[in-house]
C-alpha cells in the first residue's frame, strides 16, 4: 500500500512533499500526530547520543573511517530526543526538504525499511549526505531542541538507516514507472549526476550517466577520503541508482570522446543534464609553485582517493610524501588534503590559512578531527614563494603575515599583509587548497552554451541552461559547492527535465495528429 | 574493456598494439593521446594514438617498455584486455601547410611525430623527417615515416644505422641547406625525450623557426582536473593534458619540466624491481 502511494508521489508529482510541507506551514491545518511517548521536557532531558569514533592516536595510522556511527541503541535513544514539531523547520531548512519528522517517527517505532523509504523520497543518496552533508548550518542549525540543549544529530540517524540497510541486506529499489520512452545523458557521475540519475529512472526514463573517470562517484570518489567517507559506501551508492536500471558508461570525456551534440544528434538523446563539478584546480601564480613536491589538492587527493596511492607497491600509482607537510587553504578541501597527508607519515603536518579561525569555510566538525589528529594551524599566513634545493625540490616556503582589513563583498574580512613580516617555514612538500574551478572542456566544445566570466555554466533556478534541452547544477553552474547544493540542484533539474520531455512528447503527439485542439493542448 | 587485437614486437621491448576502442577510434586527430590503465591495481598513464581505424572500431599504440605498467602492457597478448582506455584526449596538432616541416622522432617519440608527420604531409608540406635511435635495432616505424616523406634522415648514437650521431646533427644539416626553412616559413616538429626536444628547440631558437614539441609531463586523469601535467609556457600556466600537449619549444622552461618529471624516479624503480622479483 505504501509502496503505491510512493510511486504516484514520484510519478505524478514529484514536488508533492515540498508543496505539502509549504501549505503546512501556512495553514497549520494538517497537525502532525505525536507519535514519541516521552513527554517534552523528558525528551529535553536525553543529552545528544555521540557516535564512537576511532581515537586519535590510531586512526592517524589508517585510512579507515574515523566515525563509527551510531548504533541501534543511540540510534533509538536519539530518535526519542525528536519534539515532533508541527511546523518542522529542520525539514525547511534541508536543501532536499526530506521529511524529517517523519523518518524519525518511523524509526522510533522500529520501522527502518520505512524510515529509509521516506529518506529516499527526497534524496537518493542517504548514506552519503549523511556522512559529509555539513548539518551544522543546515537541518541541524535549526533544530529547535537546539535552542536549549545540542540539536538532534539527524545526520547521524540519517547515516545510521542507510548503514542499517546495508548491512541487512534489505533494499530493494523504489518503483520505477512505466517508460516514457525518452531518453536522457547525465554528463558527470558525481552527487548531482547521480541523484538526476535516480529521480529520471524512477520517473520511466531511459537514462546513460557519462563518466570521464574510470570509477563512478565524482568528487565522492577522488576528492573526499575514505576516513570521511569509504569507497566501498559510494560504490554501493551507486549500486542502488544502477539498481534504477540506470547505465554508467565510464572512461568517456564528453567534449572529447562525444561531444553535447552527438549525444542529441547521433545517440538520440532527449535531453542532457551537465554535472560536471569544478574540478580543475587553481594555484597561487607564485614562483616555485611548479618545484616538484608540489601538488595541488585534487592531485594529492585524487592519487591517494581513486589511485590508492597510500597502497603503494601494491597498487601502482606513486605518492611522495616528505617529513613536513604544508598545505593552503581554510576549506573542506584543505581539512581532507591535511589530513590525508598526516595518515602517509610525515613528522609534522602544518595548515596555513591567510584569514583567522572564524573565517574557515571548512566543516567546524572536520578542524575538530584535524586538531586532534595533530595538525598545526597558522592563521593569517599568507605564501610568497616556494624556494626549491638544486635538484628543483621544495625546500621551504616563504610566507607574511596578514591581519583583518574591512569586510568584503562577501562580508567576510580580507586579509592585508603586513609589512616586513616575511618568514621562512622548512618543508618539503606543500599542498595547493585554495579552490577548484569549473572543467572548461565542455563548455568550449558545447556551441551556443552560455557562461559566466567565472567560466560556469549560466543555468535559470530549474537549471535551464541557454540551449533547450540542456541542463546543468551543481558546481559547473556554482563554482565550489557542497554535495547536498548539487544533490539539490540534480532534484529540481530532474522535474524541470520531466516537464520539458512531456512538452516534446505532447509537441509529437501533436504532429501526429494535427488537429485544431490538439494544437492548442500542445502549447 | 578494451581488447588487444593485435600486439607486435617492432623493436626489442616496444611493441605495437591494435587496441579495440571504437568512440576514441572515430574521433580521434592527429596529436590526440589516450590515458590507459591496464589493471586494476593500476595507474593511468598517457600514451599518443599513432593511428587509427574508424571501421574497424581500432586505434594503434606503441609502448616501450621502460617500467612496470609498460612492462606489463608488453607482456599482454592479443585477447587480453586493457581495463580503461579513455580519449582522445589533448588539442589536437593544428594541422595547416607551413611549406617545408622537418618532423623529428626521438626513439619512441618516432610514434608520437608519426601521425603529425602524415598529417602534414596530406596537407600538402614538404616534409623531411629525422628519427633518431640509440642503435640500429631501435629504429622504429621506418617504413611509415618514409611513406609520409620527402626524405628520412636516420641518426643512430653509435652509427649502427644511419649516420652517427643526434637528431640535432642531422637538423643542423638541413637548416644550412639554403632556402629550406627560415624565419617565419616552414615549422619543426620534435618529438622525443625531453632533453631531445630541448636541444632540438635550443637549435632553432635563434632562427626564429617555428618549433613545436609535444610534451610529456607526468599525467593523472588527463582531462585538466589536478595540474600534474603543469608546465611554464611563455610566462603562464598551462595544463599539458588540455591546453597541449603541443607547445612551442621556445616558450617552455624545460629544466623545470625535466626537474618535474624526476619526481617519482625512485618509486618508479621501486615499483619496476617489486614486478620483476614477482616475475622471477
Amino acid at each position: 500500500m505504501k509502496a503505491t502511494a510512493n510511486t504516484k508521489r514520484s510519478e505524478k508529482d514529484p514536488a508533492g512533499s515540498r508543496e505539502k510541507s509549504g501549505k503546512n506551514k501556512k495553514s497549520g491545518v494538517e497537525k502532525r500526530p505525536k507519535i514519541i511517548s516521552l513527554k517534552p521536557r523528558e525528551r529535553m532531558q536525553i543529552p545528544r547520543n555521540q557516535p564512537n569514533e576511532q581515537d586519535p592516536a590510531g586512526r592517524i595510522t589508517n585510512f579507515c573511517e574515523v566515525s563509527n556511527g551510531f548504533d541501534v541503541r543511540k540510534a533509538l535513544a536519539e530518535t526519542e530526543r525528536c519534539l515532533e514539531c508541527n511546523d518542522p523547520v529542520c525539514m525547511q531548512s534541508c536543501p532536499v526538504n526530506i521529511d524529517i519528522p517523519s523518518f524519525i517517527q518511523l524509526m522510533y517505532q522500529g520501522d527502518y525499511d520505512g524510515a529509509i523509504r521516506k529518506i529516499r523520497e527526497s534524496n537518493y543518496l542517504p548514506a552519503i549526505c549523511g556522512r559529509v552533508c555539513p548539518q551544522e548550518t543546515l537541518c541541524e542549525s535549526v533544530c529547535i531542541v537546539g535552542k536549549k540543549r545540542e540539536p538532534l544529530a539527524i545526520g547521524k540517524m540519517e547515516r545510521f538507516l542507510a548503514d542499517y540497510e546495508a548491512e541487512q541486506g534489505t533494499f530493494t529499489p523504489p518503483p520505477v514507472a512505466d517508460p516514457k520512452g525518452q531518453s536522457v545523458a547525465v554528463v558527470g557521475s558525481g552527487p548531482g549526476g547521480l541523484t538526476v540519475a535516480a529521480e529520471l529512472a524512477q520517473m520511466g526514463y531511459d537514462v546513460t550517466i557519462f563518466e570521464a573517470l574510470h570509477e563512478a562517484g565524482g568528487v565522492l570518489k577522488y576528492g573526499i577520503p575514505e576516513f570521511r567517507l569509504p569507497k566501498k559506501i559510494v560504490d554501493e551508492e551507486v549500486d542502488r541508482v544502477k539498481a534504477l536500471g540506470v547505465k554508467v558508461e565510464t572512461n568517456v570525456i564528453i567534449g572529447r570522446t562525444l561531444t553535447i551534440d552527438e549525444l542529441f544528434d547521433e545517440m538520440g538523446y532527449s535531453a542532457v543534464y551537465i554535472g560536471t563539478g569544478a574540478g580543475s584546480p587553481r594555484f597561487l601564480n607564485i614562483p616555485g609553485e611548479n618545484l616538484s613536491g608540489v601538488y595541488s589538492a585534487s592531485e594529492l587527493l585524487t592519487r591517494v582517493n581513486l589511485m590508492k596511492a597510500y597502497k603503494f607497491p601494491e597498487y601502482d600509482t606513486p605518492l611522495k610524501i616528505g617529513n613536513k607537510v604544508v598545505v593552503l587553504g581554510g576549506g573542506d578541501v584543505a581539512m581532507d588534503a591535511v589530513r590525508t597527508s598526516k595518515r602517509i607519515g610525515p613528522e609534522q603536518t602544518t595548515l596555513l590559512y591567510r584569514r583567522s579561525r572564524e573565517e574557515m569555510p571548512a566543516r567546524i566538525e572536520e578542524v575538530h578531527h584535524a586538531e586532534e589528529e595533530g595538525i598545526e594551524f597558522h592563521f593569517l599566513t599568507s605564501p610568497v614563494a616556494i624556494h626549491g634545493d638544486e635538484n628543483g625540490w621544495v625546500k621551504a616556503i616563504e610566507c607574511q603575515r596578514m591581519e583583518l582589513g574591512e569586510p568584503d563583498e562577501r562580508g567576510r574580512r580580507r586579509p592585508v599583509p603586513v609589512e616586513g613580516s616575511n618568514f621562512i617555514i622548512e618543508t618539503d612538500t606543500v599542498v595547493v587548497a585554495i579552490g577548484q574551478t569549473p572543467n572548461p572542456i565542455i563548455q568550449h566544445t558545447t556551441p551556443g552554451l552560455e557562461t559566466t566570466d567565472w567560466g560556469t555554466i549560466k543555468a535559470d533556478e530549474k537549471g535551464a541552461t541557454s540551449r533547450p534541452g540542456i541542463y546543468a547544477g551543481g558546481d559547473i553552474t556554482r563554482g565550489g559547492a557542497t554535495v547536498i547544493q548539487a544533490v539539490a540542484d540534480g532534484k529540481n533539474a530532474s522535474r524541470a527535465i520531466d516537464e520539458y520531455l512531456e512538452s516534446l512528447r505532447e509537441a509529437s503527439e501533436t504532429e501526429a495528429a494535427p488537429t485544431a485542439s490538439g494544437a492548442a493542448q500542445g502549447r | 574493456m578494451y581488447p588487444i587485437i593485435s600486439s607486435q614486437e617492432l623493436a626489442p621491448a616496444i611493441n605495437k598494439l591494435i587496441v579495440k576502442a571504437p568512440l576514441i577510434a572515430r574521433k580521434r586527430e592527429p596529436g590526440n593521446f589516450v590515458i590507459l590503465r591496464a589493471a586494476l591495481t593500476g595507474e593511468r598513464i598517457p600514451l599518443t594514438i599513432v593511428d587509427s581505424d574508424p571501421d574497424k572500431g581500432t586505434i594503434t599504440l606503441i609502448v616501450q617498455s621502460i617500467g612496470k605498467t609498460t612492462m606489463l602492457i608488453n607482456s599482454m597478448k592479443a585477447g587480453d584486455e586493457l581495463i580503461d582506455v579513455a580519449g582522445p584526449l589533448g588539442e589536437p596538432t593544428p594541422v595547416e601547410n607551413h611549406g617545408t616541416v622537418v618532423c623529428i622522432g626521438g626513439g619512441v617519440g618516432t610514434a608520437v611525430v608519426y601521425p603529425i608527420a602524415k598529417a602534414l604531409s596530406e596537407a600538402g608540406n614538404d616534409v623531411i623527417s629525422i628519427i633518431g635511435a640509440r642503435n640500429a635495432e631501435l629504429v622504429i616505424l621506418e617504413e611509415e615515416m618514409k611513406a609520409v616523406s620527402r626524405e628520412l634522415m636516420i641518426t643512430t648514437d653509435d652509427g649502427s644505422a644511419g649516420r652517427k650521431g643526434f637528431v640535432t646533427d642531422a637538423l643542423k644539416e638541413i637548416l644550412e641547406r639554403p632556402g629550406t626553412l627560415s624565419a617565419g616559413s616552414g615549422a619543426v616538429y620534435a618529438m622525443g625525450p625531453m632533453p631531445m626536444m630541448r636541444a632540438v628547440s635550443d637549435v632553432t631558437r635563434d632562427t626564429g623557426i617555428r618549433t613545436w614539441v609535444s610534451l610529456n609531463p607526468i599525467m593523472m586523469d588527463g582531462t585538466g582536473m589536478c595540474g600534474a601535467c603543469r608546465v611554464t609556457v611563455g610566462d603562464q600556466l598551462k595544463f599539458a593534458c588540455v591546453d597541449g600537449p603541443e607547445f612551442d619549444a621556445h616558450q617552455i622552461n624545460f629544466d623545470e619540466l625535466i626537474a618535474r618529471n624526476r619526481t617519482y624516479a625512485d618509486l618508479e624503480k621501486k615499483a619496476l624491481e617489486t614486478c620483476k622479483s614477482l616475475q622471477t
